[in-house]
């Protein structure tokens, strides 16, 4: 059989979601950001909402998110898109909304607004990107980067007694009374890639049924923050990242 | 047993080279060209296409969303 004859309509088994556009993504080649569009993209999709989603971008390399996923979008000032998000879910209450944070974003800057709309259990998903630094500036140190982790401002490694230990907001957000759904995923292999696609699942379906704040962390790679090249920076991931920020169900009622 | 064949697509304009469905393919089917694209990146193309179990593995990881996967059972 040749290749002309397998490739056929009939025999498609995986393609571009339709909710993405064609518009070449701006970040570097490997990074998870892409990934986790795509997933965003497949279960809006699937869940036939495209219509109804909101998404609040941040700011940070996902700033642009708007331009690849063909849904309605709000650009929030840097960290408060869960504040942002609470104004759209309120005003609009039958629409799907979520928020696409990296941990720049979530767990610096905007700390306090992503507590408070977690604890206040606002009916938004939050997708929190967590690759240990701030990767659109040029790789400073964050503060979810690891102990002993070599950024761009730390460039012996993060030291606790100087910068303080490694913020797991994931946890902190279990504790709230107002989560619903609390998990931690990432995107390195086919196994993790179907696994996050379900959780963003739940989280959406959450958000539509009105349980409370959703919150899927991915952990992440910057593969040109942390120097190093995809593959390299996917089997670091591994080794370092998930024992601090280990996979798994936190909390799902 | 049926043998199932598979065969993948690359959107070579869109492909960065990445190397993630190269380290992705269970067959060692994909390998990064020698040829650059127009925004001079070593975009990915089936090497070993008789390999091909289009399992989609590749597609799963690519960040860009630019491989599509056919599959046929013969």
């Amino acid at each position: 059989m040749t290749l002309n004859e397998i490739i056929n309509p009939a025999n498609l088994v995986y393609s571009k979601t339709k909710v993405m556009n064609d518009t070449p993504m701006h970040y570097c080649p490997g990074c998870s950001h892409g990934v986790v569009h795509k997933l965003i993209a497949e279960v809006i999709e699937e869940m036939n909402v495209q219509e109804k989603t909101i998404g609040i971008a941040p700011v940070g390399c996902a700033v642009f998110a708007y331009k690849y996923l063909d849904i309605d979008w709000q650009q929030a000032a840097h960290g408060r898109a869960p504040a942002l998000a609470t104004a759209v879910i309120r005003l609009l209450p039958d629409r799907l909304v979520f928020t696409y944070q990296g941990d720049g974003d979530l767990a610096a800057i905007g700390t306090a607004e992503t507590i408070h709309a977690a604890n206040r259990g606002e009916n938004i998903a939050i997708i929190f990107i967590n690759n240990g630094i701030y990767g659109m500036t040029g790789g400073q140190m964050a503060p979810t980067t690891l102990e002993g982790m070599k950024t761009s401002t730390s460039p012996n490694g993060r030291k606790i007694e100087l910068n303080g230990n490694p913020l797991n907001m994931t946890d902190l957000l279990a504790r709230l009374p107002g989560t619903c759904y609390v998990t931690r995923q990432s995107v390195h292999n086919v196994a993790n890639v179907r696994k996050t696609k379900k959780a963003i699942r739940l989280a959406f379906e959450n958000a539509l049924a009105h349980k409370g704040t959703s919150v899927v962390e991915v952990v992440s790679t910057c593969n040109s923050g942390w120097k190093m090249t995809p593959a390299d920076a996917n089997t670091w991931m591994v080794d370092n990242m998930f024992p601090e920020y280990p996979l798994g169900d936190i909390k799902n009622l | 047993m049926a043998k199932i064949k598979g065969a993948v697509v690359i959107d070579e304009e869109h492909c960065k080279g990445c190397n993630l469905c190269v380290v992705a393919c269970p067959s060692n089917v994909l390998a990064l060209n020698k040829e650059a694209n127009s925004k001079g990146y070593n975009y990915s193309y089936m090497d070993n296409p008789d390999e091909c179990v289009g399992c989609a593995a590749c597609a799963y990881v690519c960040p860009d969303a630019c491989i599509t996967v056919y599959k046929v059972r013969v």
